[in-house]
């Protein structure tokens, strides 16, 4: 390596992978329902959808994708709630990959929940 | 992309435990479950909490598994990484709180006023792949200054930093720098200290082991700093996972352009090799050590000339402990002011310490300077185990002295820790109760150093074994009040006219204990007694004939047949017989043997 952009290119692309390995009480929290009723209607895909979007975004050390046990609300499964200190949990429901990019993007980058996916939209 | 990392320790410690076999069952039992795209393992290096090894961080959860053993990884793998239950029993328990929610590592007691750069990336990467120590800001640092800053300019931030020797002198870095690159000469060298020869100490090991790329950047700035294009790591034989992390290391340098020929397009010319040393504490000494990379018996040559002037192969030379260099690039990358904002006046950043002895949370910790002992052992250590009583801390391995409870409020830093007769010393901090004798102390640690001793110089080589063969009179009951006059005047003898530091520090133990336990010595040599029941020679076993039921249980076990009596009548220890090994007591089912 001969220069210092191709040490930053490096350091990009590992940045996300380790940034992973970290924890601090002003993450986001992005909890994934992955208990059986979860897996079986594909929590699975939805996890590494965003856990990968995060890394590739070098997001790690704001927001931290985990896994969950059973949430309760199994008929709505897969569910994603996302958890901003100081703010009120919101809870996604019925979510696939392509619904947890637009969450993604519009919520965890944009700060604008997406209405129309969530639980209590459901219950109006 | 992975999901989720596992970090399984991959140091010295947990590894003696058993943690290799655990991540190739990790890997299985990953497989198994079909998660080897979603789940990654990764070996690092040391956490730190070694009392509570083999241990594994799941990521980003950050839920800490301690102890863990290998029948456990099934349930962890199928009810956490698949399922997302976090297994609670098996959680390092001070992490699960009353209500049953997980408190975050870093809240814990242990981690909580730790403050960790040296230490930044052990257990946090793989310490085996140098695209992970590029991916926490790895190597930028030796870049910014090839590419933008002087020499002198290097120098200035390292000066200013306040940066001081992390090997127990002291010394302020900026300034041996200073001295080497005022020298000319057609060739330079820098050093690296890796010897760690302090008993107890593993504050080297554990960053060499866990990032050993960040010894090799440092060590390549301090080469542009004073002008110098060869570095040697001079590493214990006896550390053999961290010399082969170190030669990956190198190997994976030189494959990236980070070591050898033009360095990031600079003209800049750097590569480091190692060399074994062969058990020899004395070259952790400057001068020895040099010596012997030279080819030679370790043995320290007299100053002046110092290494800075004539070192290695007679060039100006720099020598640096490893835990100083890990501070290096962090202070080029986050500037002198932000390491001389912590710690004290004159003690600037943090310490890495190897916190030993009677202590709960053995392992390592890294603190900022004027952290006091009492909030190490009390807090980050979570006290003395079984309900005893602190008595003292011996910090600085056979060159250190003890720290009594009535200094139990210093804030450790360099010159607090001289002012009350200790050192700083490389870092080693064993922590001991009642039950520890001081005399034995005094005595164990002048053992070593007379067995370390290079014999090169008459006070060192007799002085010491003098002063031991005192101690060893002491502790047989056989000393005199004259004996700790003598102990004294060898000790003055010893510190103003040894060749090395090895001799002029092998005292310390002896002074200080005197200091501040010299009841205990006397207690040894005018009432022949041992009050912390340790010294074998002054204890006598003895049997209560009261509480004695005659069952002969110990007569039998007594391996030189020195308990007599018959059945169910109380038993008698024949005290010229008995050699103190303790089995009786061991045996006894009715508590009735005691020592005194």
């Amino acid at each position: 390596m001969k220069s210092l952009e191709e040490l930053k290119a490096i350091r990009e692309r590992n940045q996300g992978k380790v940034g992973v390995r970290s924890e601090n009480e002003t993450q986001t929290r992005v909890v994934v329902g992955m208990a059986t009723c979860g897996i079986a209607s594909g929590a699975r895909p939805v996890l590494t959808a965003l856990s990968d979007a995060v890394q590739k975004e070098s997001l790690a050390e704001k927001i931290s994708v985990t896994p969950t046990g059973c949430i309760g609300l199994c008929q709505y499964e897969p569910i994603v709630e996302v958890i901003e200190p100081g703010k009120e949990k919101v809870t996604y429901i019925k979510m696939d990959p392509e619904k947890a990019m637009e969450v993604f993007e519009r919520h965890l980058k944009q700060g604008q929940a997406v209405a129309k996916y969530t639980l209590a939209a459901q219950q109006l | 992309m992975y999901r989720s990392h596992v970090l399984v320790c991959g140091g010295t410690g947990c590894t003696s435990s058993g943690s290799q076999k655990i991540r190739e069952r990790l890997e299985e039992e990953i497989k198994r479950n079909g998660l080897e795209n979603e789940v990654g393992v990764v070996k690092t290096g040391c956490f730190g909490l070694c009392a509570l090894g083999p241990i594994m961080i799941v990521y980003p959860e950050g839920s800490f598994y301690a102890m863990v053993k290998e029948e456990d990884i099934p349930e962890i793998v199928s009810e956490h990484l698949l399922k997302g239950r976090v297994v609670k029993r098996l959680l390092y328990d001070e992490t699960v709180k009353s209500n049953d929610e997980i408190l975050p590592l870093q809240e814990t007691q242990f981690y909580k006023k730790q403050h960790r750069v040296a230490l930044r990336n052990c257990g946090v990467i793989n310490p085996e792949n140098i695209e992970e120590y590029i991916g926490t800001r790895g190597y930028e640092a030796l870049g910014t200054v090839l590419t933008s800053k002087k020499p002198e300019e290097v120098i200035q931030i390292i000066l200013d930093s306040g940066l001081r020797g992390r090997g127990g002198a002291g010394f302020p870095t900026g300034l041996k720098w200073k001295f080497a690159a005022a020298n000319h000469a057609d060739q330079k060298y820098v050093c690296c200290n890796a010897d760690e020869g302090d008993p107890g100490a593993f504050m080297d090991r554990s960053v060499l082991e866990g990032d050993p790329h960040v010894v090799l950047e440092a060590m390549a700035i301090a080469g542009y700093a004073i002008g110098a294009s060869q570095g040697y790591i001079y590493v214990r034989a006896e550390y053999p996972i961290a010399v082969e992390r170190l030669n990956i290391a190198i190997d994976q340098a030189r494959e990236y352009g980070l070591l050898g020929k033009n360095i990031f397009d600079s003209g800049f010319d750097f590569d480091i090799e190692l060399r074994l040393g062969a058990g020899a504490f004395v070259c952790g000494e400057e001068t020895a050590l040099m010596t012997s990379i030279e080819g030679n018996r370790g043995e320290p040559r007299p100053r002046p000339p110092f290494p800075a002037l004539k070192g290695l192969f007679q060039k100006p030379t720099i020598l640096n402990n490893v835990e100083t260099l890990a501070n290096i690039p962090q202070i080029i990358l986050n500037g002198a002011d932000w390491f001389a904002s912590m710690g004290t006046e004159k003690s600037k950043g943090t310490k890495v310490f190897a916190l030993g002895g009677k202590v709960k949370n053995t392992g390592l910790v890294e603190i900022p300077m004027g952290t006091t002992l009492r909030e190490i052992v009390e807090e980050i250590g979570g006290g003395i185990p079984n309900g005893k009583k602190f008595k003292a801390a011996q910090t600085g391995g056979p060159s250190g002295g003890c720290i009594p409870a009535e200094h139990f409020d210093v804030p450790i830093d360099y010159d607090n820790l001289i002012a009350i007769g200790s050192m700083m010393g490389s870092g080693g901090l064993i922590v001991m109760d009642e039950d520890t004798c001081m005399v034995d102390i005094a005595k164990f640690f002048l053992e070593f150093t007379v067995d370390e001793s290079c014999g090169k110089c008459t006070p060192c080589r007799i002085g010491t074994r003098r002063m031991l063969e005192i101690l060893e009179k002491i502790t047989n009951g056989q000393g005199t009040m004259e004996d700790l006059d003598k102990l004294e005047d060898l000790a003055a003898h010893l510190k103003s006219n040894s060749l090395c530091a090895l001799g002029q520090t092998a005292p310390n133990p002896v002074l200080s204990t005197l200091r501040y336990f010299k009841d205990e010595y006397i207690a040894h040599i005018v009432d022949k007694k041992c009050p912390a029941g340790v010294c074998k020679a002054l204890l006598s076993y003895k049997i209560d004939a009261d509480k004695c039921k005659g069952c002969t249980l110990c007569a039998r076990t007594c391996p030189n047949d020195a308990i007599s009596g018959s059945v169910r009548e109380p038993h008698v220890i024949n005290q010229d017989k008995c050699v103190k090994c303790g089995a009786c007591m061991e045996k006894c089912r009715f508590g009735a043997i005691y020592k005194e």
